[in-house]
């Protein structure tokens, strides 16, 4: 899993670097959006939402956050950034990071 | 739950392994955390030295602190970078590249950087510094990029003052702030374009310039080549990147990135307890005095002596007055000599001596005036977005 994950952290080196690269090849970053979460339950939703627009580092640099703080990003996400997650996995979703990047409240 | 050091270590390792890294990343290339999940990888984006990477995607990386003891000005290979949305273009033509000015204004117009060149050129040394340098340090913590102290750089930017560009348009009579945009968009349709305003007043100062050069060269395309909003004295969330839209408001900018974003408790200090709620807010603007000892770190073990100390201050563009080291956690003070000066919204660079004895342990600290009255707080303030932060700087070190 690591070794997935840290790997497409690294490939955006060479795309960016390479200046001529059109915007959309270098923000991509294919190798980026999968298995880049902990593995748990709901990290497939995590993957398949949160990293539209950010990395996964965008969560695991964040302290530990309790589950208020947690359903608050993801609202904010969903409410103030238009992220068009469902109900239903955004509910995991809080679930999911409260448990692999949270703490108890 | 295992430490996230040790989780990118293994991830660094494993990616060397798996042959994928350009240049390996080794255990050394990382930056130690100085709070929980605060290992930072070292990498070097394009145009940039290895730096501590917060987030790849949209970027934000960090100048490590050792390079503030090196001078006055940030290398711009060196200098922090932060973007809020993922669509930035990997490659810009300046050639082609427009401004257009348009909005409340007698003549809208379209500037090429060629006729940016042509317009009197002025140069200004100015500290850009992200609103939420060090909220790392906040405690409680807060959601949001967890910077350490290295979200902030010193340069000398070259460009045009944006109330020339505002002359050339003519501002309408009811004209109120104007509104800059960038070539960075969100990836999502429903998240909003990264759009600042500044009030009219504030945009036609004399030091606000539309800057092409950064210490005498392009700027990096991570820092918004071709050209960027240099606002100096104001936190950076104002020197839109890229700049490609400079618009004339009738009214107060009422959009996500003002009304929403980058605001700030309206309390004394712009602090509030972490339970506090209802207060008001206003839009994040000026920045407040702070100062850092640059050669030496918390933790520190020094030699028996005299010991030199030094650092560098600066504040929102009143420019230091004065800074003050202490070696007893802040009872006493003796002034440092300052050294110097590049213009007010500079970085000021000053030094300090004390006398250590071997055998103690000892916490120095340092404390910048600016002319206009400001004081960096002896305990550190809190709001909920983790801004400005501005606390005396204490560095606990042990003499052998």
């Amino acid at each position: 899993m690591k070794i997935i994950a840290f790997a497409a952290f690294a490939a955006l080196v060479p795309l960016v670097a390479a200046g001529a690269t059109p915007s959309k090849v270098s923000v991509t970053m294919p190798g980026d959006l999968s298995f880049a979460f902990k593995p748990g339950p709901g990290s497939q939703a995590a993957t398949t939402y949160c990293l539209i627009c950010h990395s996964s580092a965008y969560v695991s640099t964040q302290p530990p956050l309790d589950r208020a703080h947690w359903d608050a990003e993801v609202t904010k996400m969903r409410k103030a950034f238009g992220a068009t997650i469902p109900d239903k996995d955004a509910a995991e979703i809080v679930d999911y990071l409260t448990a692999s990047y949270g703490k108890a409240p | 739950m295992p430490s996230s050091r040790r989780s990118f270590l293994a991830g660094s390792a494993a990616a060397v392994l798996g042959g994928a890294l350009a240049a390996p990343a080794s255990a050394q290339q990382m930056v130690r955390g100085v709070f929980a999940n605060g290992d930072r990888p070292l990498i070097a984006f394009p145009q940039k030295r290895p730096l501590m990477v917060l987030t790849p995607r949209p970027p934000q990386l960090e100048t490590p602190f050792a390079v503030f003891d090196q001078g006055a000005f940030t290398p711009n290979d060196a200098f922090f970078v932060r973007w809020h949305l993922a669509e930035i273009p990997a490659g810009i033509d300046a050639a082609t590249h427009r401004i257009r000015v348009s909005g409340a204004v007698g003549k809208p117009f379209t500037l090429s950087m060629a006729d940016l060149q042509r317009m009197p050129a002025v140069e200004i040394a100015a500290v850009n510094q992200c609103s939420g340098n060090s909220r790392g340090f906040f405690e409680p913590r807060p959601a949001g990029g967890q910077w350490q102290d290295g979200a902030m750089g010193n340069a000398l930017w070259r460009g045009v003052r944006l109330k020339d560009v505002l002359d050339r348009a003519g501002l309408a009579a009811g004209a109120k702030q104007v509104q800059f945009n960038g070539l960075d968009k969100p990836t999502l349709p429903g998240t909003p374009d990264f759009l600042k305003s500044l009030d009219v007043d504030v945009a036609r100062g004399d030091d606000v310039i539309v800057a092409y050069a950064m210490n005498g060269k392009p700027l990096p395309l991570l820092n918004g080549f071709p050209v960027r909003l240099v606002v100096p004295g104001w936190y950076s969330t104002y020197w839109v990147k890229m700049l490609s839209d400079i618009t004339v408001l009738d009214h107060v900018d009422d959009q996500f990135w003002m009304k929403t974003a980058y605001r700030i408790p309206d309390t004394p200090n712009h602090s509030v307890a972490p339970t506090e709620g209802g207060f008001a807010t206003i839009p994040i603007n000026r920045m407040v005095v702070r100062s850092f000892v640059t050669n030496i770190a918390d933790g520190a073990s020094l030699k028996a002596g005299r010991t030199a100390v030094r650092g560098i201050a600066f504040d929102g563009g009143s420019g230091i007055e004065s800074v003050e080291v202490s070696s007893d956690g802040g009872t006493t003070w003796t002034p440092a000599a300052l050294e110097t000066d590049y213009g007010k919204y500079s970085f000021r660079r000053w030094n300090a001596a004390v006398n250590l004895d071997a055998g103690k342990t000892y916490v120095l600290a340092c404390r910048a005036f600016g002319n206009d009255g400001g004081a960096q707080t002896a305990t550190p303030i809190w709001n909920p977005g983790g801004y400005m932060r501005n606390v005396i700087q204490q560095y606990k070190v042990s003499v052998a």
